[in-house]
């Protein structure tokens, strides 16, 4: 179905090219391009050895492993919830639905310093659920506990919104046979519809551990920072920064720039999968 | 790329109403439950709070919190910073998405993912690439020190960085769009007469305002609410380079928490306003788009 539209625009013909790509590249190039190579630059400057050096000593592994396990985690929370969330918002109606679904976004709208300072007022231990927390023996706050909560609250729109739109595709009437078929719900729901929104769940679930992973301002303020503990990678490159360890901020930067771009790879795979199934 | 996706839609399509596809009452129920009260826990009460930690000590020292020059100022830079960013990244998002919606030329994939790389990157790694190129240390570092001309731990930097985070906003909601209109009205008028300004104005302009305000939405709030990308090149210098979320860390490490959460409340009401503006200019951008296939399918 795009070959129709492939015919009709015609290269060249429309003004205006020259001016508007020389502006997006020069743009891009100054503000994205060049400063991403100097990252590249300093790398250069080092050895592998003592890029590795860096990147294994055990406070860097220990934060890497809170980054990851806990995003891991925090986006497994939300793969379960978010579908929750999401099949409610799409299939049900009840009074205040839109509010809802608006406030679902609160989590990107929110600077980061103010999610993560109202988490910790929360999850302290004088805190509305911090103090329901403590005698059950959880520290909710300067905990891993903590830092899992903030990772949550930072990932969970992007489960909702990946998943609602396809929830919203899904064919009312293959339901409809399977249940003609005389499968129960419980069998269509997990014959049908899982393996229906199976690639926008993948895809929700990678952005929102790599959004975690990444993630800063929403954890600083809850994790108490504690180096080997609750001490997350993001947080330990600003720590080398202030000791004028260049070089090694450089490097965990790298690890965690590598990172992302697996990441960013394997969404895109993930919606060339789901596209192809769509057809 | 993140943020993108899950931005881009919201609201649910159609409803199931045939009774065979229907969950039981009891199903229904539980799962709105569950639905509702993790949404409490995790969204509602974060926001409840940020207000009821402010007030702890009455509305008195609530206001007296406003009563801070340093507030004034970092209210004045982040505004300055998202004055800035935003609008250079609505010329960039303009007529980065003219360029790739209106042409064909090599390399077009590429181009968008190139524009979407910042939403990838950590917002502490972006400060960092930007300490690595302008800080004494860095690149540029040198050069910049014999001329006497402060971009870290300045205004300057700041500015940098924020048009680096909120970069992919407007041209990843235009792009879309404008790709699903195509470019038969821009021909017609091109038939009329019309020059490649006079087009842009009367005819593309109208057709993408809708998409054109939500990414500026977007953007600005990202612009005035980004923190750790700001925090590493800022150098938290009090009354000159704190922005307001900078400016909420100070306070809250200082254990002034009555003004922490004061000075948050203004952030936590931007936030609202914008999911506010969010959800009504969403709905129009969903009409436009919708219009746009079907003329295309026609």
């Amino acid at each position: 179905m795009m070959y129709p539209r492939l015919f009709k625009r015609r290269p060249g013909r429309i003004p205006g090219f020259g001016l508007t790509m020389g502006i997006t590249l020069t743009y891009l190039g100054l503000l994205v391009l060049i400063p991403l190579t100097g990252l590249i630059v300093k790398t250069s400057e080092m050895t592998f050895a003592e890029y590795w050096a860096t990147v294994t000593e055990p406070r860097v592994m220990a934060s890497f492993r809170l980054s990851i396990f806990g995003s891991l985690l925090s986006a497994s929370i939300n793969l379960v919830f978010g579908f929750i969330v999401a099949w409610v918002l799409v299939r049900y109606s009840f009074p205040g639905r839109k509010v809802v679904d608006a406030l679902v976004d609160l989590p990107f709208a929110m600077p980061t310093a103010v999610s993560g300072i109202a988490l910790t007022a929360l999850l302290a231990g004088n805190g509305w659920l911090g103090r329901y927390l403590e005698p059950l023996g959880i520290r909710g706050a300067f905990s891993r506990f903590g830092v899992i909560v903030a990772l949550t609250f930072i990932g969970l729109p992007f489960v909702v919104r990946t998943l609602q739109p396809a929830l919203a595709d899904l064919e009312p009437e293959i339901e409809e046979a399977a249940a003609s078929l005389g499968a129960g719900r419980f069998t269509t729901v997990r014959r049908v519809i899982i393996p229906g929104v199976l690639p926008a769940a993948l895809t929700g679930f990678a952005l929102a551990f790599a959004r975690a992973v990444g993630e800063y301002g929403s954890v600083v303020f809850i994790s108490g920072n504690m180096p080997m503990k609750t001490e997350i990678a993001p947080l330990l490159i600003i720590t080398k920064l202030e000791q004028y360890d260049y070089a090694g901020a450089t490097a965990i930067a790298l690890t965690l720039l590598g990172f992302s771009f697996v990441m960013l790879l394997i969404v895109n795979l993930l919606q060339v999968w789901s596209s192809s199934r769509a057809r | 790329m993140a943020g993108s996706t899950a931005m881009n839609f919201s609201g649910a399509g159609r409803r199931v109403t045939s009774p065979s596809t229907r969950d039981p009452a009891w199903v229904r129920w539980t799962l709105t439950i569950v639905a509702l009260g993790f949404l409490a826990l995790f969204l509602v009460l974060p926001l409840i709070v940020v207000f009821a930690e402010a007030l702890r000590e009455g509305m008195g020292a609530y206001l007296a919190s406003f009563n801070d020059r340093d507030l004034l100022s970092a209210v004045k830079l982040t505004l300055i910073a998202a004055g800035v960013a935003v609008p250079l990244n609505v010329v960039f998002g303009l007529c980065a998405a003219w360029a790739i919606t209106k042409f064909h030329f090599p390399g077009r994939a590429l181009l968008i993912t190139l524009i979407d790389l910042p939403f990838a990157v950590s917002p502490v790694v972006a400060g960092l690439i930007f300490v690595l190129v302008f800080g004494l240390q860095g690149w540029l570092g040198p050069w910049l020190l014999e001329r006497d001309i402060k971009i870290i731990f300045a205004i300057p930097g700041i500015i940098l960085v924020t048009m680096f985070i909120t970069f992919p906003f407007v041209a990843r909601e235009l792009i879309p769009l404008m790709e699903e209109q195509g470019t038969e009205e821009e021909q017609a008028a091109m038939t009329l007469g019309a020059g490649g300004w006079t087009i842009f104005r009367r005819v593309t302009l109208p057709n993408v305002r809708w998409a054109l305000l939500y990414g500026v939405i977007l953007c600005n709030a990202r612009a005035m609410g980004e923190f750790g990308a700001v925090s590493v090149v800022s150098g938290h210098i009090r009354g000159e380079t704190n922005t307001l979320p900078l400016h909420v860390e100070i306070l809250y490490n200082e254990y002034s928490f009555v003004a922490a959460f004061a000075t948050a409340t203004i952030l936590t009401l931007l936030a609202l306003v914008t999911l506010v503006l969010k959800s009504i200019v969403e709905h129009r951008v969903r009409s436009q788009m919708r219009r746009a296939a079907e003329e295309s399918m026609a």
